[in-house]
């Protein structure tokens, strides 16, 4: 499903992608880790598309076809979600009113007409439900005067609303409580299925235990150093990052 | 009949004229100038009383001796007011009973505009009263209306039929010499509406006109009365539209709106005149005075939604002067481009317990200015009085600008005044995340823009808050790079 070939980015002449390779087939779950500033975060962002980054050498892949040229947008159009590490705030627009948006824009970009209102309606429903999301909570300005719990699960309920094939959550556990990462873990598992795929990135272990990956990955300076099963994530709890970082100088 | 000796004169000098310097002008469209000729033959052609003639040309000398303002926040070249024809009229004046019976090009034109006709006439409770350059061409509903006693027409109509109404109240808001526009309004106004609301009735419908300026080189110079009577209640809304012109455009419209006891008029625009176009060609000059008087307990509110024009120079204005009496403003203000926009409100606090609401909204974008200018007086005797303003900016991209004049002047302290001022910038952030949702730039700003300006549309009616929507989307197109 996706295929990143040696990817080199960095922003401004600034390299921050060294080298990634990475192939995620559906139905997989893929853990990155790492310390701060490895690069983590840019991936995520460079794999949706954002402008700011330049890609110098090597390519994306989603579904066989370059995405070289492909807008955010468009990107989103074929299933590439990004669960942001910083939600951003737009007063006055309603979550039900952005996703509606964002749902008819999708169906739209596909030549399909403008979901019924009845359908949209039932969808929220069942995907509020799915993630224990109370109804009042959709009538709000979309991020705005959220907490951090708040923030998170409502990515993730825009995950589940808009059914991407490829999931990307950027370091969706910081800023969670142990409940509040409960329940938007739970909401995550439950929107696992042989069809998709997730990508979690993150730095510490804690959301893997409920995110079960199938396969951890340690980026370090913008290169992946150690691949493993879930198991290399809780050898790096235990060890820290340091461990790696002096292997991979040997 | 018994003259007074003033009026006597003023017929004479009236007859002077008409026997002495008055040219019959057959052609639809005036030279180009203005003096004391062309304003009685614009009361001619429109057979006017000789009261009225009389009220022009008094305007006209006052506007003769008056100086443009400058203190505006907006740089323009000053439009050449002899180099305008000062009335223009379609070619087929006779009105029309139903819609079969008008021009089909102009109705054409309408379709165009996104304005069918037909589909307003279907819209439940909507009464429309066109006025294409000048000249009223088709009004509708006027027998429901007139079953409950409510006067709505051309204003030219109604000095005709109701002078009694339009004598004693025209000009009593925004006298003739008021300010610079105003004055060149009464002098020349061609046409607008005439809304009258008897004692204790709630007009069932929504009052709508729709103006728009046709033929190149002509101002529009329309004159909007609106009387509601003690207890009673009527909504007004007002759209503009505009086709493409290279030469700017001179509009200088008077409004005036008069709350009688306990009465309630809200008053809504969208107002969409050329802009001009990305180089900042052509345009719309609008330079308009809108004011509203309310007696005791009673309440006015100022709806806009500004996305025309070059230069917008306009504030809708509430005078408080009753007891308990209401004065809102809400509006949004879009500019792009090279456009210049001064606008806001004036409340004047006179009666006591009087109340006043200012929500504004400005968003601008390209090269534009914004500018919002309010003032809040409350008068010594204006005890208890209270006012909640809020001016909020939007920035889009690093070459426009955003200004905030707000004044205040409070000569009683019993009052409570509260201005809250925000400015913020669309973020690249932003539209990233709606880009990533599927949600392609231009949209995201529509979206973004809209929710900044909920709380105003949400005060329009529902048809309107739709159209306004709309036009908040295409004001703001290509304003992204």
């Amino acid at each position: 499903m996706l295929k990143v070939n040696n990817l080199h980015a960095g922003v401004e002449g600034n390299e921050i992608l060294n080298g990634i390779n990475l192939e995620i087939n559906p139905g997989e779950v893929h853990a990155i880790m790492g310390p701060n500033g490895s690069g983590k975060s840019t991936l995520a962002s460079v794999i949706a598309g954002k402008e700011e980054f330049e890609i110098t050498q090597g390519s994306i892949e989603f579904d066989g076809e370059d995405l070289e040229e492909t807008s955010p947008e468009e990107r989103a159009h074929k299933g590439i979600f990004l669960s942001f590490q910083y939600p951003v705030e737009i007063p006055g627009v309603s979550v039900t009113n952005f996703m509606k948006t964002a749902i008819n824009e999708s169906r739209k970009a596909r030549g399909l007409e403008d979901m019924p209102a009845n359908q949209m309606l039932k969808l929220i429903r069942e995907k509020s439900e799915l993630l224990e999301i109370d109804r009042k909570f959709l009538s709000r300005s979309l991020n705005e005067g959220f907490s951090g719990g708040e923030k998170k699960r409502n990515e993730i309920f825009q995950m589940a609303m808009l059914e991407p094939k490829l999931a990307i959550l950027d370091e969706t556990d910081s800023g969670l409580d142990i409940d509040a990462l409960r329940i938007v873990a739970n909401g995550v598992n439950k929107l696992r299925s042989k069809d998709n795929a997730i990508l979690v990135i993150t730095h510490y272990q804690r959301l893997l235990e409920y995110i079960v990956p199938d396969f951890v990955h340690v980026l370090h300076e913008g290169k992946i150093v150690k691949s493993g099963t879930k198991e290399l994530a809780l050898e790096l709890e235990e060890k820290g990052y340091d461990w790696l970082k002096n292997e991979s100088v040997v | 009949m018994a003259y007074t000796e003033e009026e006597l004169k003023k017929e004479l000098e009236t007859k002077e004229y008409e026997y002495g310097f008055y040219t019959d002008i057959e052609s639809d469209t005036f030279p180009k100038g203005l003096n004391e000729e062309i304003v009685i033959a614009i009361s001619k052609k429109k057979e006017e009383p000789e009261w009225m003639t009389s009220w022009r040309l008094e305007a006209f000398r006052v506007w003769k001796e008056m100086i443009e303002p400058e203190w505006a926040n907006i740089n323009y070249k000053k439009p050449d007011f002899q180099n305008i024809s000062y009335y223009s009229a379609p070619n087929k004046k006779p009105k029309y009973d139903s819609l079969d019976e008008v021009d089909p090009e102009l109705l054409d034109t309408f379709k165009k505009l996104g304005i069918s006709l037909d589909e307003q006439k279907k819209l439940a409770g909507v009464a429309v009263d066109i006025v294409m350059d000048s000249v009223s061409v088709a009004t509708t509903f006027k027998k429901t209306l007139a079953e409950k006693g409510i006067i709505f027409c051309s204003i030219s109509e109604a000095i005709k039929e109701h002078p009694e109404l339009v004598k004693k109240h025209l000009g009593t808001v925004v006298p003739q010499k008021d300010n610079f526009y105003a004055a060149l309004n009464s002098a020349v106004f061609s046409d607008g509406s005439f809304c009258y609301i008897p004692k204790g009735v709630r007009c069932p419908m929504e009052l709508s006109t729709y103006f728009r300026i046709n033929q190149a080189g002509t101002g529009q110079f329309e004159r909007t009365l609106v009387v509601a009577d003690k207890g009673s209640y009527v909504s007004y809304l007002e759209g503009c539209t505009a086709p493409s012109r290279d030469e700017n455009q001179l509009h200088a419209a008077v409004v005036e709106l008069i709350a009688l006891d306990n009465a309630e008029i809200k008053y809504s625009t969208v107002q969409n005149w050329f802009p001009g176009d990305k180089e900042g060609k052509g345009g719309v000059y609008n330079f308009v005075t809108k004011r509203g008087l309310c007696e005791k307990n009673a309440k006015i509110s100022w709806t806009q939604v500004e996305t025309g024009s070059a230069i917008t120079w306009k504030y809708p204005s509430c005078i408080l002067k009753g007891d308990n009496s209401i004065g809102e403003f809400y509006s949004i203000a879009v500019t792009n481009n090279f456009q210049q926009a001064d606008t806001g409100t004036k409340m004047i606090h006179l009666g006591k317990n009087t109340k006043s609401t200012i929500i504004s909204k400005g968003i601008s974008a390209g090269k534009s200015q914004n500018s919002y200018r309010g003032l809040v007086q409350v008068n010594s005797r204006a005890k208890n009085a209270r006012n909640f303003s809020q001016c909020d900016s939007l920035l889009m991209g690093n070459d426009c600008g955003a200004h905030t004049f707000p004044y205040i002047e409070v000569k009683n302290k019993t009052a409570q005044i509260e201005h809250e001022a925000t400015t913020s910038k669309i973020g690249e952030d932003q539209i990233f995340y709606c880009n990533q949702r599927g949600i392609e730039t231009e949209k995201a700003i529509a979206l973004i823009v809209n929710g900044f300006s909920k709380e105003v549309l949400n005060k329009l009616p529902m048809e309107f808050a739709v159209e306004a929507q709309k036009l908040l989307e295409i004001s703001l197109e290509g304003s992204v790079g």
